[in-house]
């Protein structure tokens, strides 16, 4: 084993005089004789030099990671233990507070409505989007004149920009002037105006139906993405057995499309969990907090409050819960792959 | 082998350097020069008119002072994070204008150089403005023009319903149910959850005598009750808990709103419809004979402490020429504005009339910071917690700010 590593590892290197037939004298050499100095160190130095190149070929992406994920995590960790406040950046003095800013974040009374308008806010989210997205992407399936230019259209909230969309929103849902109301009362299914965002009861559906409107782009673009792989054949066997419409839906599309449903459905909550721009420009967390989620209260206690330590904290939990979907989705993930 | 290995690994040592470059390329320190040729200046008019009209105010300083600045101006809602940023960098300006309800927080920090180091001679300002700018008996900071709060009533929609403007709270409600007809609504103003609410709370809650250090108390909660009145009786929109001043605004100029609560700052806009005649008066008081007190709005300007006193006396003397008495008018003049100092009040209004009853407001308003300090911010909270709670019916205007308080 030794020897032919070693005549590997020479000729690699160009095959400087060294004596296959006797690696230990070449070893016991290496101080006196030039030539086999030679021959034994480069090996010794060429893996260091071998692990120094890949290891800077891993050092920018590794840099990068640390310096811009791994830093702000880990600060923001350390933040939600200081008392960490305006006067910290003028003196550069934040002191240990330990749990302090997680017992004023479960102890506040926000904490336990956002945490269920978090929930409320996702899954409500999740859902109107799924499904949507899922009839849209079937519906698209089918080839028809101008289809395409539809499909390009419905990607059309997801390129404006957020602030824009929740501004347009706003005055969309507003009560008195809004165009929504105007249309339900001109069609009679309303006698009253809706209170969308005045009322604390509706303010969390209106912030919900919107946020649905956003979604729906990224689900029916990769739902539609997942039936594409699924082959016609299976369609055209299933129809000579008599399984058209709903049938070939639940016993083709479905069981196909199962990777690509859990990823959306993962992804979708990782990103839903901490949607902030949309909430903050439609309410801003009202009317009488009815729409406070965890990542309005982190944004409001760190820069309306400017109690950047309470901030983090509650920063950090909604990481941790976002985590656990993430990590969910990182198996299934793996799952995927191995079948 | 061995070339391709070696330029491989000088390739990523390369793909290292921009990184490891940039950690070093902030700029160099400027050092305590006895000659200040420039000065940097940090505020927040970044939209015309505003921005053109207080350059002309900077620029006339500069030129006085023989110095040549360096202008950066901010959207509002970031220039405390700008600020905090900068002193956490060491790069503060030269020349910092805030908020007048931040510069006591931002005193406290430590950030802030008192005026009286470069005897900077700050009588004759309204008191309440200076209230505003002194944190522990130092003063920071001076402000060349300030504004308030005030009633904007539609002149032809009041002669049409024979309405007079209001003066008391039965006359204001009563005004508004009678000026609310059809989609228009008698009274329009913010009751929105962020500081902007409580600011348009504060002259109905003070007025009253209530008190921001007793939020709990009787007098606060009648003011609560008069707004819960006007939007429960239909003579203000509901929709009052989401719109900012600029809204309110809005909701007046496009004929929605009889009357609204808001400040002097909206007269540009307001003049941009020349059909809408409109005036303006105090705020009402709930019973004659009450004084009407309103809140100081206006933006102070400060000397950060930035190591370099050359520097910093500099530009304190250019603070005090910002609030010069001919620049106060110039700026109150162009931006309808109350100019700070108390002397210049009857030439200021013979100057612009439409701003009468509003420079008669500023003589006895108040600082919203001049009792709290720095716990201020906790109570503009509990205030707009408790707004939103009484107008979203889920709390008696007495138990909205028991429950608001409560955290």
């Amino acid at each position: 084993m030794n020897r032919t590593q070693d005549v590997q590892g020479t000729t690699a290197e160009g095959g400087v005089g060294v004596h296959p037939e006797r690696p230990g004298v070449a070893e016991g050499a290496a101080a006196r004789e030039p030539g086999a100095t030679n021959a034994v160190a480069p090996r010794g130095r060429k893996v260091t030099r071998e692990a120094v190149t890949r290891l800077l070929f891993v050092a920018p992406a590794g840099l990068f990671l640390v310096l811009f994920f791994g830093y702000p995590v880990v600060k923001n960790i350390t933040m939600s233990l200081q008392d960490y406040t305006t006067k910290t950046f003028f003196t550069g003095e934040a002191p240990w507070v330990g749990l302090a800013n997680y017992a004023t974040v479960v102890n506040s009374n926000l904490f336990g409505p956002a945490m269920v308008n978090t929930a409320l806010f996702t899954i409500g989210s999740i859902a109107g989007q799924f499904v949507i997205g899922l009839a849209l992407a079937c519906f698209f399936r089918r080839r028809f004149p101008l289809s395409n230019f539809l499909r390009a259209m419905l990607l059309l909230p997801w390129l404006l920009p957020l602030i824009v969309s929740s501004a347009t929103w706003r005055s969309i849902l507003d009560q008195d002037s809004g165009i929504l109301n105007q249309f339900l009362t001109s069609l009679g299914i309303i006698s009253q105006p809706v209170p969308w965002l005045t009322s604390p009861t509706v303010a969390l559906i209106a912030v919900v139906m919107v946020n649905i409107w956003v979604g729906i782009p990224f689900n029916v673009t990769i739902i539609y993405g997942g039936l594409q792989d699924i082959p016609d054949e299976l369609y055209e066997a299933a129809a000579l057995d008599g399984a058209t419409g709903w049938r070939a839906f639940r016993h083709i599309t479905w069981p196909n499309l199962q990777p690509v449903v859990s990823v959306v459905l993962v992804l979708g909550v990782v990103y839903t969990i901490k949607v902030l721009d949309i909430i903050l420009g439609l309410t801003n967390g009202g009317p009488a907090n009815a729409t406070q989620t965890l990542s309005i209260r982190s944004y409001q206690e760190s820069f309306t409050n400017f109690e950047f330590g309470v901030g983090a904290a509650f920063s950090n939990i909604l990481i941790l819960i976002s985590l656990v979907f993430a990590v969910i989705y990182l198996r299934a993930n793996r799952r995927a792959v191995d079948e | 082998m061995k070339t391709p290995r070696r330029i491989a690994s000088l390739t990523a040592l390369a793909a290292l350097a921009p990184l490891a470059l940039a950690g070093c390329s902030s700029g160099g320190g400027a050092g305590d020069g006895g000659d200040v040729d420039s000065l940097s200046i940090v505020d927040y008019y970044n939209n015309d008119p505003d921005k053109s009209l207080v350059q002309a105010a900077l620029d006339r300083c500069a030129a006085d002072l023989g110095v040549s600045i360096n202008r950066e101006t901010v959207p509002g809602k970031d220039l405390i994070q700008k600020v905090l940023q900068r002193a956490s960098s060491k790069t503060l300006p030269d020349v910092l204008m805030l908020d007048n309800p931040d510069v006591q927080e931002i005193a406290a920090t430590g950030g802030l150089s008192p005026l009286s180091t470069y005897n900077v001679d700050t009588s004759g300002f309204a008191d309440g403005i200076l209230e505003a700018a002194t944190y522990e008996g130092e003063v920071y900071g001076l402000a060349p023009t300030v504004n308030t709060l005030g009633i904007y009533y539609n002149k032809d929609l009041l002669q049409a319903a024979g309405v007079q403007p209001p003066t008391t709270w039965e006359e204001l409600k009563a005004a508004a149910a009678k000026l609310t007809e059809g989609d228009r609504y008698g009274v329009a103003f913010s009751g929105i959850a962020t500081y902007e609410g409580s600011w348009q709370f504060l002259p109905f809650m003070w007025s009253n005598g209530g008190d921001e250090t007793d939020l709990t108390s009787p007098k606060v909660s009648q003011a609560l009750s008069l707004w819960q009145d006007l939007v429960t009786g239909g003579s203000a929109s509901a929709s009052v808990i989401n719109w900012s001043q600029a809204d309110v605004k809005d909701q007046f100029v496009a004929g929605k709103a009889a009357m609204m609560v808001n400040g002097p700052w909206q007269i540009p806009a307001l003049r941009k419809s020349p059909d809408l005649a409109w005036d303006s008066v105090k705020i009402p008081v709930r019973e004659a004979g009450q004084e009407s007190v309103a809140p100081l709005g206006g933006e102070v300007w400060t000397v950060p402490e930035t190591g370099n006193k050359a520097k910093q006396a500099k530009a304190a003397e250019f603070v005090e020429c910002i609030s010069s008495d001919e620049n106060q008018l110039a700026l109150a003049e162009a931006r309808f504005t109350v100019p700070t100092r108390t002397a210049l009040a009857g030439e200021y209004v013979s100057r612009v009339p439409e701003m009468a009853s509003f420079t008669e407001q500023v003589a006895t308003a108040r600082s919203r910071t001049g009792k709290l300090g720095e716990a201020w911010p906790e109570a503009a909270t509990v205030i707009y917690d408790a707004i939103q709670l009484a107008l979203t019916g889920k709390a008696s205007p007495a138990d909205a700010f028991k429950q608001a308080s409560a955290g």
